[in-house]
């Protein structure tokens, strides 16, 4: 490995503007929204043109030296935390959509395109592109592909992936693949399947090819109240027993329905809320509303409030949407966990968390995709006591641990990055993780492409 | 040489006892289940049944040999369904998955790729491993699932496949339109999917015919029928209960494919169907477009090389997939994956004990 070659050759491709090696410069790269862990590259190239990411990415396999590439920095697993000896790709900058066709419902965009931008340039057209994780207003569409992002809808509509037709990618050896296409169908092994959600261990993406719907006729929102997280945990299962399948199911527990109040209006005082969505041709929702209303009624619900005024919608979805970061308010440090549980087993899986919680004497606020089981417990503390950030890991290890062994994942939709690698390994069978690495080395024997996030590091002599 | 194994130790066996092999469930696509040379047959149509299904839970687990026709037993009496319509009752659903066969339905919810959550599978090594699992959910590790969708036998061997599923709906509806010409009823389909009606299957005949299909509560259907007639033209037509069962039987089980022709997938767009159509005229084939026209089904006339039909893919820049016929990897046209597939593949099978893609 050799960094100083590699820096030398980077001056040459780059601008002194975009080659970043100071270190009031590179500070501001030295961690994501994974904000508990930092690590200071060695440098951060802003990359403008998929040509020169192609060369970077060339430079630093002929060199040897780890890369990073970062979206907006959003991941809540450290996706794209830098590490010390390697160098950061900021993708940000290509940020163009390349082609809209409403006739062929697909967007053609740069990998640095804020998924919002996506969104709001289809409903031109009256298309929409469906994924739309909380962070859609700052995070970017090659980021999404890299962790196959969730969101809020993903209960009907499915993820990143699902969306997902084509895309050009640059290998960690500088090749240039094209996979998939822009047909819905596809011929032969989904290579892009594997590709997306690989957290940028086989390269990095320079182009996309995105499916677009068609925007629903009408958008029927229910924001009901319970007293207790377990009655709307409860909800859940009736609705889902009921044959609905609404787009969006999310609860939130009282810790963050406080936190969402400081920073939305309106938000009820309770120690449990529901928020269901149903979506599509207006006859349907009409027909589903009622049968809705019917099994909110049923389930106990304290109040409940329809509406399909879209400012009012926007409303219930800003409060939903600010949880995480008004949670930031409730104490000075938080970790997010992103486990997942059978939908069966929710009420459980809460109850069991907040045993735990107490045991420990941390708070753990409850935001989640109750349609799809996806936890999203956020436990509180203060990282400037000492051993607090270890024990809210050890919590966190706790929460884990409850969702595997009730049949789950470590995961939903942040992905494993570096902040849940230990318990990947731990919680994954052996040959299952022997075979992704196998995978990993397939492509990238010297583990230059996002090294240390996702899978363990085990080839390190090779990369030195 | 066939090897039939109904346990996993059995196929683990099996798949160390020949150099090389090729799975085969249920032998509806022979072109790609059919070994040549000296590939051992495995097959895996004994290793069959459920082995997880909570209807609360929206998702069931069953080994790859488990028929499909069983399985739309088993879900339509907890009132669930696998929505995109998996092609031949009498397939395996590992031959489904292997094959990467969806049929009309898969154009509302997605196709066999969006309902997959989790594989277990005998790697070239004999290794069982996996991927995803039960939750409907989930980012930890490689999409492996995905991966096998398509893998046509040569990435691994099946054996077990867990799906997510929908609730049921209490009624469906079909409606026929018939337009005068192939371009003026590619217009409707762009302009249908892009509209507000929620259409279950969006099919095409290459003569303008289309063929419409809505499904919902009961009460609902007579009114959205009326709507969705007057919004498609082509003196749209409600079909009876009988008549409209017949026609989609007939597309699950490709009936209307002549006796000797080759059947082949291609994936398509509504743009590039009218420069396909002709060519596939000329040929004189049979063929149905299928899912809004993202998917063409080809009936490719047996005294023509399929290699004629690869040629006219590579020309349009399409991909292909030929079903039944002469034994091959099935793949035609374009190519797609590179240097990655190339990769991928030899990390999986470093010593080609399936054979190539």
């Amino acid at each position: 490995m050799s960094l100083q070659l590699l820096l030398r050759g980077l001056a040459s491709l780059y601008p002194a503007a975009r080659l970043l090696t100071g270190s009031a410069e590179l500070a501001a790269y030295e961690s994501d929204a994974l904000t508990s862990f930092r690590a200071r590259p060695a440098a951060v190239v802003l990359a403008e043109t998929r040509e020169e990411v192609i060369e970077t990415v060339r430079l630093c396999h002929v060199h040897g030296v780890p890369f990073v590439p970062r979206g907006s920095g959003t991941s809540l697993s450290g996706g794209s935390l830098p590490l010390q000896d390697g160098i950061v790709i900021a993708m940000n900058r290509l940020d163009r959509i390349l082609r809209l066709d409403p006739d062929e419902r697909i967007a053609v965009v740069e990998p640095g395109v804020i998924n919002r931008r996506i969104t709001a340039a289809a409903a031109e057209h009256a298309l929409l592109y469906a994924p739309d994780p909380s962070s859609q207003t700052v995070c970017s569409i090659g980021g999404n592909l890299a962790f196959n992002s969730g969101g809020a809808h993903c209960l009907r509509h499915g993820m990143t992936s699902n969306h997902v037709l084509g895309l050009e990618a640059v290998l960690p050896d500088g090749e240039v693949v094209r996979l998939g296409g822009d047909s819905l169908e596809a011929v032969g092994p989904d290579w892009l399947g594997l590709f997306v959600g690989s957290e940028g261990l086989f390269g990095i993406v320079l182009e996309v090819t995105l499916r677009l719907v068609a925007a629903p006729e009408a958008i029927h929102t229910v924001l009901a109240t319970y007293p207790s997280l377990e009655a709307a945990g409860n909800a859940v299962a009736r609705i889902l027993a009921d044959g609905l399948l609404p787009v969006a199911m999310e609860i939130m527990d009282e810790l963050a329905i406080q936190a969402a109040a400081s920073v939305v209006n309106g938000m009820p005082t309770v120690p449990a809320l529901l928020i269901v969505e149903l979506e599509g041709e207006r006859a349907l929702v009409d027909g589903d509303a009622e049968r809705l209303d019917t099994a909110i009624t049923a389930s106990g619900a304290l109040t409940t409030r329809a509406t399909e005024n879209p400012a009012e919608r926007a409303e219930i979805w800003k409060g939903r949407k600010s949880a995480f970061s008004a949670v930031g308010r409730l104490a000075p440090d938080y970790l997010v966990q992103d486990g997942v549980v059978p939908r069966t087993h929710l009420a459980e899986a809460l109850a069991a968390i907040g045993r735990l919680s107490s045991e420990r004497g941390l708070r753990v606020a409850n935001v989640f995709h109750a349609g799809d089981g996806n936890l999203h417990p956020l436990i509180l503390f203060d990282s400037t006591e000492s051993g607090a950030l270890e024990q809210a890991e050890d919590l966190a290890g706790d929460i884990l641990r409850l969702c595997v062994r009730l049949g789950g994942s470590i995961t939903g939709e942040h992905g494993v990055g570096v902040e849940k690698l230990p318990h990947l390994i731990e919680l994954t069978p052996a040959e299952d993780v022997e075979l992704m690495c196998r995978l990993r080395h397939a492509v990238d024997p010297a583990e230059l492409a996002n090294r240390g996030k996702a899978l363990p590091v085990v080839r390190t002599a090779a990369a030195a | 040489m066939i090897s039939a194994a109904s346990s996993i130790d059995a196929l683990q066996e099996a798949l160390r006892a020949h150099p090389q092999v090729l799975p085969r469930g249920a032998g509806t696509k022979p072109a790609l289940s059919t070994p040549s040379g000296l590939t051992a047959s495995l097959d895996v149509s004994g290793l069959s049944g459920f082995v997880d299904y909570d209807p609360a839970e929206l998702t069931f687990t069953a080994r790859a040999g488990t028929r499909v026709r069983d399985v739309d037993v088993v879900l339509s009496a907890e009132r669930q369904y696998l929505p995109f319509d998996p092609p031949w009752p009498a397939a395996t659903m590992g031959g489904i998955v292997a094959a990467g066969t969806s049929g009309p339905g898969s154009y509302r919810y997605g196709g066999v790729r969006d309902f997959i959550i989790g594989i277990r599978f005998l790697d070239a090594g004999g290794r069982l491993v996996g991927g995803g699992g039960r939750v409907v959910k989930n980012a930890a590790g490689f999409d492996l699932p995905k991966l096998m969708v398509g893998s046509l036998g040569r990435l691994g061997v099946l054996v077990e496949l867990t799906f997510k599923v929908f609730p049921r709906p209490e009624a469906w509806a079909t409606l026929r339109a018939e337009h005068p010409d192939l371009p003026t009823a590619l217009e409707q389909v762009r302009r249908l999917a892009r509209g507000p009606i929620e259409l279950d299957a969006l099919e095409l005949h290459p003569s303008g015919t289309l063929w419409l299909r809505l499904s919902g509560p009961a009460r609902t259907l007579p009114a959205r029928c009326e709507r969705l007639a007057r919004a498609v033209g082509g003196n749209a037509e409600l079909l009876d209960e009988e008549a409209a069962d017949r026609g989609w039987q007939e597309r699950r089980e490709f009936a209307w494919v002549p006796a000797g022709a080759d059947l082949v997938k291609a994936a398509v767009t509504p743009s590039r169907v009218p420069a396909l159509d002709a060519e596939l005229a000329r040929a004189g084939a049979a063929r149905r477009y299928s899912r809004a026209a993202t998917l063409a089904w080809i009936a490719w006339p047996e005294p023509r090389p399929v290699t004629g039909l690869d040629l006219v893919l590579r020309r349009l820049g399409l991909t292909g997939l030929a079903l039944t016929g002469r034994p091959s990897s099935g793949l035609l046209g374009a190519r797609t994956g590179g240097a990655f597939a190339q990769r991928v593949r030899r990390g999986l099978d470093p010593h080609n004990r399936f054979p190539g893609v």
